[in-house]
């Protein structure tokens, strides 16, 4: 199975890593279907014990945000810096938080 | 159950040895660059596997650089050339279904040395991921396009000969069930077979494979990394 361009399909991989609580993207690989996917996601992304849990999602089936929105999208937060929980001065009496 | 000899391992070091280093020799040409991590990872737990054993019987570096082709005792499936990828997988089929056999023998047999057990059973989970490489492999192109289909048929008949010193009843029945799937024809358990290693006779590949393999090791003895 090829693609129009020779390639084999592309494919996103997620790893969970050993104390991590989510995926995270770490790449993709090229494959013919799901299960050569999460094969190629093991040889590649995994060698040195990154992960025990492999995702792999049709790179085709990713929406991504158009670059050229970028200000109307982004911008906007830039300047509202009291979003961090680091903006707030917590009083001495407070212990924890 | 009677404890294996050291020929026996011997026999099973060197067959990873060799295969090891017929996958090494794919590197930067396998098909995609996938298959080219996925045969060095391969390749490399078979280089553990053997080091595991040879440490085991003596010197390794003694054992691996130092000795000629008639004191090999690996199959001689294990020293063909790669071919294209449809042999490869092929021979990687048939030394996976025998490996398959071997670890767990050896890590469940309480009268082998507790070091060679320690191999064996990290093996055992290396080679369940080889064979779900070489099967899948051997399945994909098998039923695959015609090219593909007759290039794997080729393989099998080429290879099959050298099926003698793995093949085993469990060997049989691990192997077979993976060609049918893939729409290939076995020439039979009865085909004629191919004389093994056991008295020092190898194939012709194997010298040139040594060559390569223990040149540099013989131009600089005992160099280190």
């Amino acid at each position: 199975m090829k693609t129009t361009s020779g390639q084999w399909p592309l494919w996103e991989v997620f790893l969970r890593s050993r104390n991590g609580l989510h995926h995270q993207h770490v790449g993709s690989v090229h494959a013919v279907d799901a299960e050569m996917a999460v094969a190629n996601a093991r040889d590649v992304y995994t060698r040195r014990g990154e992960g025990v849990s492999i995702w792999v999602v049709p790179s085709a089936a990713i929406v991504a945000s158009d670059p050229g929105e970028k200000g109307e999208l982004f911008e906007p937060a830039l300047d509202k810096v009291y979003r961090h929980p680091t903006f707030y001065e917590i009083p001495d009496g407070v212990a924890n938080i | 159950m009677v404890s294996p000899t050291s020929e026996q391992l011997l026999t099973y070091a060197d067959g990873a040895l060799i295969l090891s280093h017929r996958l090494s020799e794919w590197m930067s040409n396998a098909p995609t660059m996938e298959e080219d991590i996925a045969l060095g990872n391969i390749a490399l737990d078979l280089l553990g596997q053997a080091r595991g054993l040879l440490q085991h019987l003596g010197n390794e570096d003694e054992l691996a650089y130092f000795r000629e082709p008639q004191e090999f005792r690996n199959p001689l499936l294990c020293e063909l050339p790669n071919g294209d990828y449809a042999h490869a997988m092929i021979r990687q089929l048939f030394a996976d279904a025998w490996f398959a056999e071997v670890w767990p023998q050896l890590a469940a047999d309480g009268t082998v040395d507790i070091d060679v057990r320690g191999v064996a059973e990290k093996a055992v989970k290396e080679n369940a991921y080889h064979w779900r490489h070489s099967s899948a492999w051997v399945v994909r192109l098998g039923d695959g396009t015609d090219e593909s289909h007759r290039r794997t048929q080729d393989a099998l008949d080429a290879i099959w000969p050298y099926r003698g010193e793995v093949a085993s009843d469990q060997w049989y029945a691990r192997v077979e069930p993976v060609l049918a799937q893939a729409t290939l024809t076995t020439p039979g358990r009865d085909a004629w077979i191919q004389r093994g290693s056991a008295d020092g006779w190898h194939t012709e590949h194997l010298g040139y494979l040594l060559a390569e393999m223990q040149s540099l090791a013989r131009a600089h003895p005992g160099a280190t990394w």
